[in-house]
């Protein structure tokens, strides 16, 4: 009577792995954030040119989807209940727009 | 190599590691998911110092100048790369019950980390004294 009880534990895990799990994505957009900026300082240091442009709207789009990936994933952990397993296709994807990134770096530092 | 071709195969079919095992405790998949995560992070920054070496030591010559950027920019591919293939073989470790990988990664990217930064500071006072 009139004792508070907590939610059912598979609700709340006492140890907070899915919000830590969330914020870990935080923190790698934030990454993937800092990243995006430097490849558009780079591709657009020598004043504007065709081939900068275009690989700044690459890498606005790779971070863009880094974005929409975490996001998902975020939403899926912060929905409640047990979440289910990153999927391989997400991780890949993740990683793809990383390697990408890279790729678009090693253009414009050549 | 072919256990790699097979481990690139799983990303795209997630529900061929669900067939495998039992799904393990949600936690030690969270666990998983977060040191993904921080090597992805671990990568993202390679390719930010790459970034940034190319951008901020405008005086060094050509050839040092884009040697470190690109030699910055392979670790972060590959560090990503080994990234997703770590977090794909420690899934299936887990639902198999078997132990999880074991990977010299960790030490190759720590030496070449201080092979670089000695190079930086090489580089420093050689253009200091000069």
């Amino acid at each position: 009577m009139g004792r508070v009880t907590g939610p059912p534990a598979q609700d709340r895990d006492p140890g907070l792995q899915p919000e830590r799990t969330r914020l870990a994505w935080r923190r790698t957009t934030l990454s993937s954030t800092v990243a995006a900026v430097l490849a558009a300082k780079a591709a657009l240091h020598g004043g504007v040119q065709v081939e900068g442009v275009v690989i700044c709207a690459l890498c606005c789009a790779l971070w863009l989807s880094f974005l929409a990936v975490a996001h998902h994933r975020i939403r899926t952990l912060a929905a409640g209940g047990i979440p289910p397993a990153l999927t391989p296709r997400h991780a890949g994807m993740a990683v793809l727009c990383t390697v990408a990134v890279a790729v678009c770096a090693a253009v414009l530092v050549y | 190599m072919i256990d790699f071709a097979r481990n690139v195969r799983l990303w795209f079919e997630p529900q061929h590691i669900s067939e495998e095992g039992a799904t393990p405790d949600y936690r030690f998949s969270l666990a998983n998911e977060r040191t993904f995560l921080a090597w992805l992070r671990t990568a993202l920054a390679l390719i930010g110092g790459g970034f940034a070496v190319d951008q901020f030591l405008p005086d060094l010559r050509w050839g040092v100048r884009v040697g470190l950027a690109l030699a910055l920019l392979a670790a972060g591919v590959l560090c990503s790369l080994r990234a997703v293939n770590h977090w794909v073989r420690c899934e299936r470790a887990m639902r198999r019950g078997e132990d999880l990988p074991v990977s010299r990664f960790p030490a190759l990217l720590s030496i070449a980390v201080a092979i670089v930064a000695v190079a930086m500071v090489v580089v420093v006072l050689a253009g200091w004294e000069g």
